[in-house]
C-alpha cells in the first residue's frame, strides 16, 4: 500500500499538524519507507488470534466511582498560555 | 579515592559511617557537571541550589540516625518525569516553560527514600530515537569515544542517552529511565553501564509523560547491577493512580544480585543471531554463554520464531498510541501555543511548530494506521502479532528461566550517521523491542569492548515480575565480565 501525497495531506489534517505544500513529498517517501518495511507483518498467518492490547494483565482493576481530586483551578491553570479568569483562553469558536 | 568513584552502594556505607557528608558527595557531582556537562549535554536543567538544600537535610536525617535508603544519594532525572516545581520539557519544544504542579510517583518515592535531585536529563524528544539526536535542546555526547578515531563524536543511544551518558561520565550516581522499545538497555550498553526495564505493571506510570502507554516502563540507569538493584527497589511498587500498576510485593533485588546462577537454564534464542550481525557481538554472546555455563548453568537452545516481526509490529503499535496520547499538547492547556485565526489553526500551528521532525513522522503514521480502512490492515494485525511473539516467551519459559542475547546490534555510532534513514535507525532496537511487546523485565549490562575500544552490553531477558532471576543472571555475567574500562571523558 503507497501513500499518496492526498493521503498525506488528509493523515496531516487529521493529526492537526500544518504541513507545507513543499514537505508533502519528502514526508510521503519517509512514511511509504516504513510502510514499506512494515509491510512484511502480511506474511504472518494470524487466523483466529486474539489481538493483544495491553501491555500486562488483559484486565484492568477496577475503582469506586467516586471524586477523589478536584478543586485546584489554580494548580491546572498555572501553565495555561492564555486564560480568562478561571477558563482556558481560545481563539472564538461560535461565530 | 574522590567521591564521585564511589559507587552507590559504596556511597551508601560511607554516608552511613559519616566518612562522607551528603553535602560533599553532592557538591562534588555538581562540580562534575560544571565542568563536562557543556560539552556532553547530558543534562537539560540542573538544580544545583535545590540538590544542596535537599543535601543539608540529608546530613540532618543521616546524623539522627534516620536515613531512608537513598538518603544523600545524587540521582539525575529523566526530563520525562514530572516534578513538581521543576520544568519538565520531554525534550520537545512543545512543553515550552511547563513546570508540573505535581510529582510523578516514581520520583516522589525516590524523594521519600532520601534522594538527591542533582537536575534533568536529556532525551529523544518524548522519547523518540536511538541516538539522543531528536532533542529540542541538543544532542548528547557519548563519553566514550573510539580508539583509533577519537575525534568522532558518538552518539549515547536513546531514548535515555542523558541518563546513561551522565551515569557513564559520573555526573550522577545513578539515574531514572524509561524504556518503550529498548530506551533504557540501548543507551546502558552504549555508555557501558548497567539498565533494567523491569516488567510492565512494576513502576507506576503516573507522572511519566506517555509514549506508548502499552509500552512504557520506567527503570534505573546505573553503574553496576547492585546499583540497578538498590534504585529499582526504590521505584517499584503498587500505585492506585496507574490502572496498569501491578498490586504485588516489592522483593529485594540487591539480594539476588550474588545469588549465581547454579542450576539454572538460561535460553538462548536461536532467531537473534541476525544475518549480518557483527562477528564482535557474536563473539561476546558466545563469550556470555560460556561465562555462565562455567558458573553452574545449564544452557538451552530456544525459538523464538517470531521475532523478526517485533520491530514493524512496534512501529505500528508505538505510533498508534503516540499519535492518540500526544493529542494532548494542543496549545490550549499547558505548554507552547502558536496563535492561529480560529481554533484549528491554531492546533496546526502549534503542533507543527513544537514537535520536532520524528515526532510529527510518528503522529501521523500512527494517525494512518489507525485511521478508517486502515485499521484491521495495520493496527489489528499488529496487536495479532504481538499476541504472536508474546506466546513464543510464553513457550519458551517452559524449557528455561532466563534468556542471554546481545543487548544491541552494534557498538555506538557517529553523532552524523544513520540520521537520513529511520528504518536503519530503528533497528538499533532488534533485540531490546520483544521484552517490550511481551512485557518483560530486560537488563543490559556491560561486558566488553569492540575493537574500536567501545562498549558492548549483553541483554538477560526474564519472565514476567522475576525481576529477582534477571538480577541473578545480571550479576553472574557482571562478576565474569569484570567490566572495568572507562570512558575518555569522565569525571
Amino acid at each position: 500500500m503507497s501513500v499518496d501525497i492526498a493521503t498525506i495531506k488528509r493523515v496531516a489534517t487529521l493529526s492537526r499538524i500544518h504541513v507545507e505544500p513543499a514537505a508533502l513529498p519528502g514526508l510521503a517517501q519517509d512514511i511509504n519507507a516504513i510502510l514499506g518495511w512494515i509491510e512484511q507483518l502480511s506474511e504472518v498467518d494470524t487466523t483466529g488470534v486474539e489481538p493483544m492490547a495491553g501491555g500486562g494483565a488483559t484486565a484492568l482493576r477496577w475503582r469506586d466511582d467516586v471524586v477523589s481530586d478536584g478543586g485546584q483551578a489554580e494548580a491546572v491553570l498555572a501553565n495555561a498560555p492564555d486564560r480568562e479568569g478561571e477558563y482556558f483562553g481560545v481563539p472564538k469558536v461560535v461565530e | 579515592m574522590r567521591p564521585t568513584d564511589l559507587s552507590l552502594a559504596q556511597a551508601r556505607l560511607a554516608l552511613d559511617a559519616r566518612q562522607i557528608s551528603a553535602r560533599e558527595l553532592t557538591q562534588a557531582y555538581l562540580d562534575a557537571i560544571a565542568a563536562l556537562n557543556p560539552r556532553l549535554n547530558a543534562y537539560i536543567t540542573v538544580t544545583a541550589e535545590a540538590a544542596l538544600t535537599a543535601a543539608d537535610a540529608a546530613d540532618q536525617k543521616l546524623a539522627a540516625g534516620q536515613g531512608g535508603p537513598l538518603e544523600g544519594i545524587p540521582l539525575g532525572i529523566k526530563d520525562l518525569f514530572c516534578t513538581a516545581g521543576t520544568r519538565t520539557t520531554a525534550a520537545s519544544r512543545i512543553l515550552g516553560d511547563f513546570t508540573p504542579p505535581y510529582e510523578s510517583t516514581i520520583t516522589r518515592q525516590l524523594l521519600r527514600d532520601g534522594a538527591v535531585f542533582l537536575g534533568k536529563l536529556n532525551l529523544d524528544e518524548f522519547a523518540m530515537g536511538s541516538s539522543n539526536a531528536t532533542s529540542a535542546f541538543g544532542p548528547v555526547e557519548n563519553p566514550w569515544s573510539r580508539r583509533n578515531d577519537p575525534d568522532t563524536r558518538l552518539v549515547p543511544g536513546g531514548s535515555s542517552g542523558g541518563s546513561a551518558a551522565a551515569v557513564a561520565a559520573r555526573l550522577a550516581l545513578g539515574a531514572t529511565a524509561t524504556d518503550t522499545g529498548g530506551s533504557i538497555r540501548q543507551p546502558a550498553a552504549f555508555c557501558g553501564v548497567a539498565g533494567i526495564k523491569p516488567t510492565y505493571g512494576r513502576c507506576s506510570r503516573f507522572g511519566v509523560v506517555a509514549f506508548a502507554s502499552s509500552l512504557d516502563q520506567a527503570g534505573p540507569i546505573a553503574r553496576d547491577v547492585m546499583d540497578c538493584a538498590v534504585l529499582l527497589r526504590s521505584m517499584s511498587g503498587f500505585d492506585p493512580q496507574d490502572s496498569t500498576s501491578v498490586d504485588m510485593a516489592v522483593p529485594d533485588f540487591a539480594a539476588a544480585v550474588g545469588r549465581g546462577v547454579r542450576g539454572m537454564r538460561i535460553g538462548i534464542p536461536r532467531e537473534y543471531r541476525m544475518a549480518g550481525m557483527p562477528a564482535e557481538i557474536e563473539a561476546l554472546w558466545q563469550q556470555g554463554i560460556a561465562w555462565l555455563r562455567d558458573a553452574g548453568a545449564s544452557i538451552v537452545d530456544v525459538s523464538l520464531p517470531h521475532t523478526k516481526y517485533a520491530l514493524p509490529t512496534y512501529y505500528i503499535v508505538a505510533p498508534a498510541e503516540a499519535s492518540s496520547n500526544l493529542a494532548r499538547y494542543d496549545g490550549v492547556r499547558f505548554g507552547a501555543r502558536v496563535p492561529g485565526a480560529d481554533l484549528t489553526e491554531l492546533y496546526e500551528k502549534t503542533r507543527a511548530a513544537g514537535f520536532g521532525a520524528e515526532v510529527q513522522r510518528r503522529i501521523m503514521i500512527g494517525t494512518y494506521v489507525l485511521s478508517a480502512g486502515y485499521y484491521d490492515a495495520y493496527y489489528l494485525k499488529a496487536q495479532q502479532v504481538r499476541t504472536l511473539i508474546k506466546r513464543d516467551f510464553d513457550l519458551a519459559w517452559a524449557q528455561c528461566d532466563a534468556l542471554l542475547t546481545p543487548a544491541t546490534p552494534s557498538a555506538a555510532f557517529g553523532l552524523d550517521e544513520k540520521q537520513d534513514d529511520p528504518v536503519a535507525m530503528y533497528l538499533n532496537d532488534i533485540f531490546t523491542v520483544t521484552a517490550n511487546l511481551a512485557g518483560l523485565p530486560g537488563m543490559a549490562v556491560p561486558a566488553g569492548l569492540d575493537g574500536q575500544g567501545l562498549p558492548l552490553g549483553l541483554q538477560i531477558i526474564g519472565q514476567p515480575f522475576d525481576e529477582e532471576g534477571v538480577f541473578a543472571v545480571a550479576g553472574a555475567v557482571e562478576r565474569a565480565a569484570g567490566f572495568s574500562a572507562r570512558p575518555g571523558v569522565i569525571a
